[in-house]
């Protein structure tokens, strides 16, 4: 979806603001944190749907808030979907009946975060693409979650590296099936997103797009 | 929740939100669908243990060491590992080198992934709505602010992180630190030199 998350090359924010240091201005930023991170461990969603929940943010809201409010909306909003606590919980704080999960405990931790969530796949397919070809990023407007970022759809680039085979995202959110497609480092050049005239000097930026985001370009059009 | 050294508002009464986050927070404790030792172990990890001071060690370390360092570019996750870190948002690691003609920065603009095992977790402007919309369309204004003004001949080469890959900037290492140790020069990288929006800072 290309909700306010989607922020690259907007215009009109204001300079960098250094005044805050901390990880968590209050209190209530680290429960946010703790409690997003201790539930994500009860496996009744995965990554690409806990951004998707904290993108479905009212677009207004999402640019007045916090950091730590998205992600208080996102595991509202996925607590809630998925039945684990009612609205009635919320707005009371009480338990009306047990849930059925077990909670992660402190011993086990160490190790998962160890662990962490690898995303890279073994896969019998090709990859269609190799560094130096020229791809275009398709102009495609889905309303679920995507990681193609408004400012590269339908613009060209090249490929710099191909990072093998990696849970596609969108497919990750919508169903949670884990998909493997090959990921790329896509190189655009800033003129390319930005404009002859609207460029920061001699700049690019690199992303990293998975091949059904990906259309090929003949070598000689666009960035060559 | 432990105490943490945070209460900015001792004598406010509870916010709207604070009221929130409390009642969610009794909630999930009374349907023990979380555990209060387990809350307490991620923030005092994440606050605590992870932090820049790891990815200052894996920097020092490609300084002094060419070997490591060919090991960190062709693989930075395993090159992390051997230093001892790994796991949780750095299963994929990527270093991109500064140089005297490009120089790296990284954002994420659709949300805020960062290597949380080399660098924490991001600091507050790096999650916020003017450096994820900027850095991608005029990154020299954007470094400016941080006091970084590159040469207009130096390549700017600002990395999205837009999929599952964490990218960890190697800076330059600066002149005068041939007399460095590795734990010396460790104290000369910055959290930010290795987003890629400051320079590895000067011996004093």
């Amino acid at each position: 979806m290309n909700g306010a998350h989607d922020l690259g090359g907007k215009h009109g924010f204001a300079p960098i603001d250094f005044s805050q240091t901390d990880n968590f201005a209050e209190d209530w930023e680290a429960s946010v944190f703790s409690l997003t991170l201790a539930c994500g461990l009860l496996g009744q969603w995965n990554l690409d749907q806990s951004r998707f929940a904290r993108e479905q943010m009212d677009p207004a809201h999402y640019l007045s808030s916090s950091y730590y409010e998205h992600w208080l909306h996102g595991l509202e909003l996925l607590l809630l979907e998925r039945g684990i606590v009612s609205e009635d919980e919320l707005c009371s704080g009480r338990s009306e009946r047990a849930a059925d999960f077990t909670a992660v405990t402190a011993d086990k931790l160490p190790a998962i975060l160890a662990a962490g969530g690898p995303t890279l796949l073994d896969t019998e397919k090709r990859p269609a693409y190799q560094p130096g070809d020229v791809v275009r990023v398709t102009h495609d407007n889905p309303v679920t979650h995507t990681r193609v970022p408004g400012y590269v759809k339908g613009r060209t680039g090249k490929v710099v590296a191909h990072r093998g085979a990696h849970i596609y995202a969108d497919e990750h959110s919508r169903s949670g099936a884990k998909v493997a497609e090959h990921l790329y480092t896509v190189c655009f050049d800033a003129s390319e997103l930005w404009g002859e005239h609207n460029t920061d000097g001699k700049s690019a930026v690199y992303l990293d797009l998975f091949e059904p985001y990906l259309i090929s370009q003949a070598t000689g059009e666009g960035i060559a | 929740m432990a105490d943490h050294p945070h209460h900015h508002a001792h004598d406010a009464p509870p916010s709207e939100i604070e009221q929130r986050v409390k009642k969610l927070e009794a909630l999930l404790l009374e349907k023990k669908l979380v555990d209060p030792q387990t809350l307490d172990a991620l923030v005092d990890t994440y606050e605590h243990q992870v932090g820049p001071k790891n990815g200052a060690r894996v920097v020092a370390k490609a300084w002094v060491d060419d070997a490591y360092r060919q090991r960190l570019m062709t693989d930075a996750t395993s090159a992390i590992m051997e230093v001892g870190y790994q796991g949780r948002q750095g299963e994929h690691m990527v270093c991109v080198e500064n140089t005297p003609e490009v120089h790296n920065m990284v954002v994420c603009t659709l949300c805020s992934c960062y290597p949380w095992p080399v660098l924490g977790l991001p600091p507050v402007w790096y999650k916020a709505s003017s450096y994820r919309a900027r850095a991608v369309s005029e990154p020299r204004a954007v470094l400016s602010e941080f006091g970084v003004t590159p040469h207009a001949d130096v390549e700017i080469r600002v990395w999205d992180s837009t999929a599952e890959i964490r990218y960890l900037v190697l800076p330059m290492r600066p002149a005068n630190t041939s007399h460095l140790n590795e734990q010396q020069l460790a104290e000369l990288v910055s959290r930010d030199s290795m987003i890629g929006v400051a320079l590895a800072d000067s011996p004093a």
